[in-house]
């Protein structure tokens, strides 16, 4: 079975190429992906959830808006998700509700500082399953 | 040997690298690159010449696509490119200047010796650590409400100065006064405002930085000593940081609005992160309205971080801050767009001058030098990583007709952080420093790795190209003595 996301190691920036077997799964590995950089997503619990609903003028954007609103959630309100439910995916709409918890210092050792998902090499692919890649600002 | 780069690169002397029109249908203008040939082989390897190729496709770009010799690769333009572009007719892209809006570097002098410094280093590092917030997720001591931010937008470095961190003296000597006009807090959405409130007056983390360092080299004693450099071993104070989460969203809000605004105006291009707009239109002017605020925000942000300097120095050396000298050199932003003047092929035009991860240069006499700088010139600032050094240079006449008044802005990455982790496992940076006498602290030791020196170009390298290639001329040099790693 195919890994749920591969870290993509470049010279200023990092970036993620996740996988599903839908693109519902592939949008919320990406999602794991990126908290993955932040902490360790087996020290994240489930003890809240936040529901997201976006609009975007084609895909790709809204794989970038879908990460820098988690981005946002995380920066503004200090949430860590772990679960991603996507009830809604087109091709402009995304409705989901993440799982997680309030960053805890004693628990959660913050790995790197993400400032945004970026639209370079962005890629939403069906092939194999799907593919998704972004790059992030650190 | 033949090199990967022959007849594909051009080269104009020892220094100057053009990228010719016909290297990618549909650039505008060539690209220049100033760097040696030395550095040219990882600058290729990185295939960084493609992203300032794809810089050159910009609507109204003018003269060519600018890189420093600092480059890297970046995500859209490249880290160390310079573009300028018509206001009548070309575009202003938020990718050109980047999330962290106004990332820059301040400088503070003082009159104090490495011998009076050093027995205390210890003492001052842990009193800047706890003054000055720093590390991922930290928060300010500064409480604001969404009308103070508002403030803050606005009036940059001066609200500051009002609230009593810092003096009116610093404005003086701050880029633009610390506070660029024409900033519109009605542009700037409610989830930057979010995440701007608590963060003001935190130095963040990745390679954000405030070091203490002494002068170790003077290359031009009368221009060092206008600046109040007087000799090696005097020891100065540089903060490195930017506008936080409120620039990042900034720039998330604005990149995705723009990529809308393209298709509108039918702009092709060959990668979405430079999304753009025409700089007279609606959305071109909503940009720049928040990125001046963003850019304000940053200004606000190391006056208030320098203030606390100084309260930090003034406390262990149990002096006045009159006594310490501790004024502030010059603050410059090394990621905005800029409204300027320039002359090119005798024309004189107004331009939007995107310098991402560039520092301005301006030289002796122009009008938006300060007072104090008129005879020398622009103090720039450009800080190495944190084994190395930094440097202090002014700006030149030849970065005006070359650069748009630009020059370089630091090192340069040449490995990745993951890279610079991997390749330094089990190494213990703080003992590798300390060694070497410079003492550091962090809150995150695991990062330290991918901020140390194997991670970078050589600072001074980078910085003897722009001086040789005359887009800015050393003054002093400095090394660090006690380092807080955000």
């Amino acid at each position: 079975m195919k890994k749920e996301f591969e870290i993509i190691d470049h010279t200023a920036d990092i970036g993620i190429k996740a996988h599903g077997s839908s693109l519902k799964e592939a949008f919320s590995n990406a999602a794991r992906g990126l908290f993955y950089l932040i902490t360790e997503l087996d020290e994240i619990e489930e003890i809240l959830h936040r529901d997201v609903e976006l609009t975007a003028f084609d895909q790709e954007a809204l794989l970038v808006e879908w990460l820098n609103e988690l981005i946002y959630l995380f920066d503004a309100e200090n949430l860590l998700f772990k679960r991603f439910d996507i009830i809604k995916l087109s091709h402009t709409q995304l409705k989901a509700s993440c799982y997680g918890e309030k960053v805890n210092s004693s628990k959660h050792k913050l790995k790197i500082g993400v400032k945004a998902a970026t639209y370079h090499m962005l890629k939403v692919l069906k092939s194999d399953g799907y593919q998704v890649q972004v790059l992030f600002d650190i | 040997m033949a090199v990967p780069w022959q007849g594909i690169l051009r080269k104009i002397d020892d220094y100057r690298w053009e990228i010719p029109k016909s290297y990618k249908p549909g650039m505008a203008v060539p690209g220049l690159i100033f760097t040696s040939e030395s550095m040219l082989g990882h600058i290729w390897q990185e295939q960084v010449f493609g992203q300032v190729a794809n810089v050159a496709f910009l609507p109204g770009i003018v003269d060519h696509s600018l890189a420093m010799p600092d480059i890297h690769w970046g995500y859209g333009f490249p880290i160390g490119g310079v573009a300028a572009t018509r206001v009548k007719d070309g575009v202003v892209s938020p990718g050109g200047v980047g999330f962290d809006i106004n990332c820059g570097v301040r400088l503070l002098r003082t009159n104090l010796t490495k011998e009076e410094v050093q027995p205390k280093i210890k003492e001052i590092v842990a009193a800047l650590f706890t003054n000055v917030p720093s590390g991922l997720g930290s928060t300010g001591k500064i409480r604001l409400n969404e009308r103070e931010l508002d403030e803050v937008l606005i009036k940059g470095s001066r609200w500051a100065v009002e609230k009593g961190f810092g003096e009116a003296e610093d404005i003086v000597v701050t880029e633009d006064n610390g506070g660029m006009k024409g900033a519109d807090p009605a542009k700037v959405s409610g989830k930057a405002k979010k995440r701007g409130i608590p963060q003001l007056g935190t130095l963040g983390s990745g390679n954000h930085f405030l070091e203490v360092q002494v002068v170790d080299a003077i290359y031009d004693r009368d221009l060092a000593k206008g600046m109040g450099i007087n000799e090696a071993g005097q020891v100065l104070v540089l903060i490195h940081t930017g506008s936080r989460g409120f620039g990042h969203q900034v720039c998330s809000d604005y990149v995705s609005l723009l990529g809308e605004a393209v298709k509108r105006y039918g702009i092709e291009l060959p990668d979405r992160q430079l999304a753009c707009a025409p700089i007279n239109s609606a959305e071109g002017k909503d940009y720049l309205a928040a990125m001046s605020c963003a850019a304000n925000y940053a200004w606000t942000n190391r006056q208030c971080i320098a203030h606390w300097v100084r309260e930090s120095f003034i406390k262990v050396f149990s002096k006045s801050k009159k006594e310490l000298g501790l004024e502030q050199i010059y603050d410059v932003a090394h990621n905005i767009a800029k409204i300027e003047e320039h002359e090119t092929n005798l024309i004189k035009q107004t331009l939007c001058v995107h310098r991402k991860g560039a520092t301005r240069a301006f030289p002796a006499g122009h009008p938006d030098v300060p007072d104090i700088y008129q005879r020398i010139g622009q103090p720039v600032l450009i800080p190495g990583d944190m084994g190395r050094c930094s440097y202090v240079a002014v700006g030149t006449e030849t970065a005006m007709k070359e650069t748009f008044g630009s020059t370089c802005h630091g090192a340069g990455r040449v490995q990745s952080r993951a890279g610079a982790k991997r390749s330094l496992r089990g190494v213990d940076i703080t003992q590798t420093l300390a060694a070497r006498g410079i003492t550091v602290k962090t809150g995150d030791i695991p990062s330290l790795a991918e901020e140390a020196s194997e991670a970078y170009k050589d600072v001074n390298e980078v910085v003897d190209i722009t001086h040789n290639a005359g887009i800015s001329r050393k003054v002093a040099r400095a090394v660090p003595l006690g380092v807080i790693k955000g």
